[in-house]
């Protein structure tokens, strides 16, 4: 593990892995896709639009996945320094702010036939859309601060303190009465749904994880070498300002 | 499909316009740092030894 938290051996390693984890997600997702629209049947009373689901409960899972991702991140910047976990925090929160909007927009296509509205104001929906903001936040803030490791302790300390909106968004459902269902795959009583409709479901969420992790990987190395370009960058820079005092030492 | 035909394809297709989007913005960050990074003299300390 200590390994591979090196720059060095961490972009070794991703230049190995990105080409295998993309072929094997897109190969999943494609099986995924296939079970949802041509094995799953129908629900008895969702009908068709409960192919939403395989989409929209795959974003929803991996935008809190993302952020907790991003929280331990986090710990790694302010607690050990370390480069790489700030590399991997940035790099997390775009693919977050996305698949939290992915979340977002697909549940909205769902409600309208569903339940009639595009948006409510209830505990789970609300939530998520804090979350959204957040993640959008976290963004805006690395791209204020012009000082990379000043950015990055300030983004750690507002990724820790948006945390508490992870187990806000896992029960709402039930700690307030909300429109939107309670959960139904990951609960004490396991999960409530058929089998052929749970495991294209399953299927889906793994092929979404690895696209998830793919991406990351890849967006985890752009940092990397964005990194590497700034150090190169003042470098030169140094460098150049280092030749006129030389020369004018030796006049 | 069914009368929510509309609804799951908007669905769907707005998820793969989203996924597109991040890769090729990821792909196109790529191609611009390595482009940037070239533009420097290779230095020992600097390079990824294993690649």
């Amino acid at each position: 593990m200590l390994w591979f938290a090196n720059p060095a051996n961490f972009l070794w390693l991703a230049n190995r892995l990105i080409p295998w984890l993309a072929g094997l997600s897109a190969a999943i997702l494609a099986v995924g896709l296939y079970l949802a629209f041509f094995v799953a049947p129908a629900d008895y009373q969702q009908g068709d639009t409960v192919r939403i689901m395989f989409i929209h409960v795959p974003a929803a899972w991996l935008s809190m996945f993302c952020y907790g991702l991003m929280a331990l991140a986090a710990l790694g910047t302010l607690v050990w320094r370390h480069p790489l976990a700030d590399a991997a925090q940035q790099a997390a929160a775009p693919l977050g702010a996305a698949f939290t909007f992915i979340c977002l927009v697909t549940g909205s296509l769902w409600g309208k036939p569903m339940w009639g509205t595009w948006w409510v104001w209830d505990a789970r929906l609300t939530s998520v859309l804090v979350l959204f903001i957040i993640y959008l936040g976290l963004i805006a803030l690395w791209r204020t601060i012009e000082e990379p490791a000043l950015a990055g302790r300030a983004a750690a300390i507002l990724t820790l303190v948006g945390c508490v909106n992870l187990p806000i968004i896992k029960f709402s459902v039930d700690w307030w009465n909300t429109l939107h269902q309670p959960a139904s795959v990951f609960r004490l009583g396991g999960p409530t749904i058929h089998p052929s409709m749970l495991w294209p479901l399953l299927i889906m969420a793994l092929g979404a994880t690895l696209l998830f992790v793919t991406l990351h990987l890849m967006a985890t190395r752009n940092e990397i070498l964005r990194r590497r370009l700034r150090r190169l960058s003042i470098l030169a820079v140094q460098d150049r300002r280092a030749v006129p005092t030389a020369e004018g030492a030796r006049s | 499909m069914s009368d929510h035909a509309a609804y799951i394809l908007a669905a769907y297709g707005l998820t793969v316009i989203v996924v597109l989007g991040v890769i090729a913005a990821i792909v196109i960050d790529r191609r611009r740092i390595e482009r940037a990074l070239e533009r420097f003299p290779v230095r020992g300390a600097e390079t990824d030894n294993r690649s």
